[in-house]
């Protein structure tokens, strides 16, 4: 069992910011056209975190065009550049599969407001 | 070259490949293997190299095992196989082999395993039969169904599927990809999944498909 936990941990990435439930997140994915690597931004909220370790994967959802499109990124995937955190929300909850409900006013989330330290 | 090692199913884990792309994988410790005896035509009327795996202690081995080993001064191995090449002249008795000597990452591979004991099963799980429907007054469920004709021929057929022993088997499977060789550590990551359980011994050789 050791021995799958160090190939696992070998590959875990510990270079971007951890997200949690509710943020507002832009993630930056290496998207390969051709053979022609370019970085496109997916932007929206976190509305699910699954698996632990290495397989850990969560879902980000945003609505655009009226269409909702949820994107599901494994955490540790060396496709993934960057994750910028906009705005941290501030939910009850651990999955936010009600918002896929509601659109406009109703699918707002309170922000989280962080204390200055711990920024 | 025929390629061919032992191993260890230690159990499965992911990997992401350059592109990103999650690949499951089997992590098998593989090797190393210790030569025991070469086999010549002159000999034994085939060409074939006995290797040795998992070192044990002495006492855990009946006499004619440990006099192979005594002979090839190696030293005492759980299990012994050997498998068939000609290219004989490339090993010498008492040499190791480790994974990265056989195999190298984009390989294809047949892995068999003695796969989990499922006991005693019915036809549904051992043979993947149907199921009878189990409403609607319906008699039938999880039965064999017919057996056969009638006086004509009177007696049930040889090799009639039917509820039995399941499991415990040789299996193999074949054309897996070999995904990642770890010849410091002893590994080998195959994609997919091999027959056995976890600590299972399991028998890696160079595919006998023509893709490769």
């Amino acid at each position: 069992m050791d021995i799958i936990k160090a190939i696992e941990q070998e590959q875990i990435r510990k270079d971007l910011p951890e997200v949690s439930i509710g943020d507002y997140v832009r993630v930056h994915v290496a998207v390969k056209e051709g053979n022609r690597e370019r970085i496109q931004v997916f932007e929206g909220t976190v509305i699910g975190k699954k698996g632990e370790g290495l397989k850990e994967t969560f879902t980000v959802r945003r609505v655009s065009y009226g269409v909702g499109v949820e994107r599901i990124f494994p955490v540790n995937s060396p496709k993934i550049s960057k994750i910028e955190i906009v705005r941290k929300g501030k939910v009850r909850r651990a999955k936010l599969y009600y918002l896929r409900e509601r659109v406009g006013k109703a699918s707002r989330i309170k922000e989280k407001l962080v204390p200055k330290e711990e920024q | 070259m025929t390629k061919y090692m032992l191993g260890k199913k230690i159990g499965m884990t992911q990997v992401f490949d350059e592109e990103g792309v999650v690949i499951p994988v089997t992590v098998i410790e593989a090797g190393p293997v210790a030569v025991v005896q070469k086999k010549t035509i002159e000999n034994d009327g085939y060409n074939a190299i006995k290797v040795g795996y998992l070192d044990v202690p002495e006492k855990k081995l009946n006499k004619p095992m440990r006099g192979q080993f005594a002979k090839a001064k190696v030293p005492p191995k759980k299990y012994l196989r050997e498998f068939k090449t000609d290219e004989i002249d490339k090993y010498e008795v008492g040499q190791e082999i480790k994974v990265g000597d056989m195999f190298e990452a984009g390989d294809r591979v047949d892995v068999s395993g003695i796969s989990k004991g499922k006991g005693y099963q019915g036809v549904i799980k051992r043979h993947g039969q149907k199921i009878g429907r189990m409403s609607h007054g319906s008699k039938f469920h999880r039965a064999p169904g017919s057996m056969g004709s009638n006086t004509d021929p009177g007696r049930v057929f040889k090799g009639k599927k039917l509820p039995g022993h399941m499991g415990s088997e040789k299996v193999t499977v074949q054309n897996l990809t070999v995904v990642r060789v770890d010849n410091e550590r002893n590994l080998m990551l195959v994609k997919g999944a091999v027959p056995g359980p976890k600590g299972g011994l399991v028998t890696i050789k160079g595919t006998v498909k023509s893709g490769r």
